[in-house]
């Protein structure tokens, strides 16, 4: 079993507490001037997303967790499962419904998105900052209206519901950020 | 490859004036600069600083040598031999001491004064701090190590019961498991995480009479209720710690007595035995001046003297670029 010792903390350390996978967010050595030294740690929960603070004793050693981060291609939900695709080997992964909780409504087939593997099983999925989706559903545009700031509410086509200008039209495709669900513009035409 | 320093040449012409000021102000007070090895035949027995280790080299004849963790064993040496006054700017190694506020590999100021008391040490570390930072206006603080702990835990740390000490801790610092640590563990986490973050940002803090159980090298002096505290004291600046002072111990038997002990204590905290230095011991029979002394970690200095408050950016090349 591998273990890293305090000495190797650094942010992005993958480790195994209480039975759950953690990422090391901040990591802060402390030592009185003579004595015992410490780490005091901000960790996040790689299940629950939760970032904790906890501290632990120089020489103290944990778990190392087999979680790796590999791009993958969204195929398909089968009511059950998400599932994804490596798009070199083709080894397919099948997510759970806790794994993509957060990102249920960026997902488009065919996309890119990083998924978070624990012991081999999916455990989180992170969308690209950027997508380009069409729009499914919203009120017909105004034209010539430009009023900056002014928005009405769209669906697109991965089911999420955002805010865009009057000028957008029901069947375009626009850009959004999927950190902050905002519209960015109007896609490029491809 | 990325080859360029992390300072820029602000920082650096601070760190030449910096150390021009200070053999300025040990020149006029006829202190004498002096050198001495880096790499020993024996290592710092303390169990909570590890040296680094040259093993094996044809050079050293097969056996290992150490880098040193402060220049204190040697000086003494010197003090022994009737170097009289004298002090030090070198490079000093502490292996795994590494963040915003450490670098492996760091400059030190020691100094050592026959015939001082810890007290006139104290003063003499803020006379040079004060010309080395003319922006600190505002009086020194001064605390015994008690004090701060009776303040805000209401908790007297020489004679507090372990339980006490645990319950303490478990409540001032959650984040932290307490089930392996000794009394001095949780006293140094209260210290460093609920005490020192309290410090006044824009001024010297001195802390001193610390448990006799982390004297290392300094003078126990008995107080009048019959308990003990080590002759020794921490400056800050702001939540930085600078520097650490002592009353020197100066009787042999007791030098040796804790050397063996931190070794033990090497022991119990599995790891590895550190060969004690002989030359200082018998330096220390032959007979040791009163003195006091101190280390002043200068690139902590030169982070509050430049504003800057990452270590790594006041050290040409850091530890992971060096």
């Amino acid at each position: 079993m591998a273990t890293y010792n305090t000495s190797e903390f650094k942010s992005g350390l993958k480790f195994i507490m209480d039975g759950d996978p953690y990422t090391i967010v901040e990591n802060e050595f402390v030592k009185p001037g003579k004595g015992q030294a410490f780490s005091r740690v901000k960790i996040r929960n790689l299940k629950t997303g939760r970032v904790i603070d906890k501290t632990f004793k120089s020489g103290d050693k944990v778990e190392a967790a087999d979680v790796m981060e590999i791009d993958m291609e969204y195929l398909y939900e089968d009511g059950e499962f998400w599932h994804f695709m490596e798009p070199t080997s083709f080894e397919q992964h099948a997510a759970g419904e806790a794994a993509i909780e957060d990102v249920k409504h960026w997902l488009k087939a065919q996309e890119i998105y990083i998924v978070t593997l624990w012991n081999n099983a999916p455990l989180s999925v992170t969308p690209p900052n950027f997508v380009d989706l069409k729009i499914t559903e919203c009120d017909p545009g105004v034209q010539g209206n430009t009023a900056q700031g002014a928005t009405k509410p769209a669906t697109v086509e991965t089911g999420a519901e955002i805010k865009v200008p009057l000028f957008v039209e029901e069947g375009e495709v626009v850009k959004i950020d999927t950190r902050t669900g905002e519209y960015l513009s109007r896609a490029k035409e491809s | 490859m990325n080859w360029q320093p992390t300072t820029n040449q602000e920082t650096r012409q601070l760190r030449a004036q910096m150390n021009h000021d200070i053999r300025t102000f040990f020149h006029q007070r006829h202190v004498l600069e002096v050198e001495t090895p880096a790499l020993s035949q024996a290592g710092n027995t303390d169990p909570f600083i590890q040296s680094f280790q040259l093993l094996n080299s044809i050079a050293t004849n097969n056996t290992s040598r150490f880098l040193h963790t402060s220049p204190e064993y040697p000086m003494k040496r010197l003090l022994a031999a009737g170097s009289g006054d004298i002090y030090q700017i070198c490079k000093v190694w502490r292996e795994g001491e590494a963040g915003r506020n450490h670098n492996p590999e760091f400059t030190l100021l020691e100094w050592y004064r026959v015939d001082y008391s810890v007290q006139k040490l104290m003063q003499e570390v803020s006379d040079l701090l004060h010309a080395l930072l003319p922006s600190l206006e505002k009086k020194d603080k001064k605390f015994t190590y008690e004090q701060l702990f009776l303040e805000k835990f209401d908790l007297n740390p020489h004679i507090a019961k372990h339980a006490d000490i645990v319950k303490c801790t478990n409540t001032s610092i959650p984040s932290l498991e307490t089930v392996d640590l000794d009394r001095q563990a949780l006293l140094d986490a209260l210290l460093t995480h609920c005490i020192e973050p309290d410090f006044e940002s824009d001024c010297l803090t001195f802390v001193y009479d610390y448990p006799a159980s982390q004297s290392a090298l300094a003078k126990i002096r008995e107080r009048k209720d019959k308990s003990s505290v080590a002759m020794r004291f921490e400056v800050y600046l702001g939540q930085s710690e600078l520097g650490n002072g002592y009353q020197e111990e100066t009787c042999y038997q007791r030098n040796k007595d804790i050397l063996q002990s931190e070794n033990i204590q090497r022991q119990k905290l599995n790891l590895e035995n550190v060969k004690q230095d002989e030359n200082f011991l018998a330096a220390a029979k032959s007979g040791i001046p009163e003195s006091a002394g101190v280390a002043i970690g200068l690139d902590r200095v030169l982070m509050a003297l430049s504003g800057i408050n990452t270590i790594q950016k006041v050290i040409n090349f850091p530890w992971d670029v060096a």
